[in-house]
């Protein structure tokens, strides 16, 4: 046995050794720590697209201070209570959560290979964000027509600004949505593609976590 | 040494955030997972949706009740559907998001305080 094959059997388990360095052990050839202890590129990627998700959130959580801080400021025009329906609340919560849901279907499909759970998965994805997306864009618009525009008050700059920058987040997933299934379709289930489902399903998921904090805190307690 | 153990040697001990734990890529077992999450969170929605609008509970109360729901399902969507875990293989992943929710707390409670405090200190404006 080559130093170079007792090296890549010992590999694995050098999990934990940090620097790779074993002490006791002595007699392990360096390449072997390169191999055993560099994490996946699956794992890198993952975690990499974790933390531009978390920086996403901390933006995020910057929009949320605004609109805590700016809701009572109406300037005399409508009030939340005056304008917020919670019934499409409540249709456009279910539409993200079961897109959430089968969005993970699709995510189990693809990394089992199942082209009818990935393709059947992502379709229910796009309908239900499509159909979150077609509610939201329909307010919207009704509030403006009624004078309730972004530039009626800072109360509306600043929920025009928050549900307005997760609504773009929700068109960017679903044309991101559209492109890993044509991406599958035209090459197949290989590992960078596998990563990039990867990544997008971490993606939707959390555009429905942001959507749980915007309906507490706009929709339910502007409302109440 | 066990079967699983090696699969996750294989990984190196970590998972992508998002990814099943090691050893726990059997289809009908992550559907299940998924379903579970998706009637936790439906819920957890549900309840929220029904207090905000009821008599039934003290009025005050209800605010707290929505914020304390609101951080319930988060949590239930971070376990089942992003797969966030306790496990060894997941330190990594809790410590980038316990570092987000730092930073996110620090802007949130740290903007509504300077705010409510400096509206305090504010000369009425004659509304």
């Amino acid at each position: 046995m080559t130093a170079f094959e007792a090296g890549a059997g010992y590999g694995g388990q050098n999990r934990g050794g940090g620097a790779g360095i074993t002490f006791g052990g002595g007699s392990e050839p360096l390449v072997s720590h390169a191999d055993g202890t560099l994490a996946s590129r699956r794992i890198i990627v993952g975690y990499g697209f974790w933390i531009f998700l978390l920086s996403d959130i901390v933006m995020f959580s910057a929009f949320f201070a605004t609109y805590a801080v700016l809701s009572g400021e109406t300037a005399g025009g409508p009030s939340g209570k005056d304008l917020f329906n919670l019934t499409n609340v409540a249709i456009e919560t279910a539409c993200l959560l079961i897109s959430s849901f089968t969005c993970g279907i699709a995510t189990i499909g693809a990394r089992a290979r199942q082209a009818l759970m990935y393709y059947g998965g992502m379709a229910a994805t796009f309908v239900f964000g499509a159909g979150f997306l077609f509610i939201e864009i329909h307010e919207f618009v009704g509030m403006i027509a009624q004078g309730a525009g972004p530039s009626r008050s800072a109360f509306l700059s600043a929920f025009f600004t928050l549900v307005g920058c997760h609504g773009v987040h929700v068109t960017l997933g679903l044309l991101w949505l559209l492109t890993m299934v044509a991406q599958v379709f035209a090459k197949g289930y290989r590992p960078d593609i596998l990563r990039r489902v990867l990544c997008f399903g971490l993606f939707w998921h959390t555009l429905d976590i942001i959507w749980v904090a915007i309906f507490t805190v706009v929709y339910l307690l502007g409302a109440g | 040494m066990s079967q699983t153990d090696q699969e996750a040697i294989l990984d190196h001990g970590d998972a992508a955030p998002g990814d099943e734990p090691a050893g726990r890529h059997e289809v009908v077992e992550g559907v299940l997972g998924y379903l579970v999450g998706l009637f936790l969170a439906a819920f957890i929605t549900a309840v929220a949706f029904f207090i905000a609008g009821t008599n039934l509970v003290w009025g005050p109360s209800i605010p707290l009740a929505l914020v304390v729901l609101a951080i319930a399902q988060i949590g239930v969507h971070l376990v089942f559907f992003i797969h966030i875990t306790t496990g060894p293989d997941n330190a990594n992943n809790v410590l980038a998001l316990a570092f987000g929710v730092l930073i996110v707390m620090l802007i949130l409670v740290g903007s509504l305080w300077i705010m409510t405090t400096l509206s305090q200190n504010m000369a009425p404006m004659g509304m």
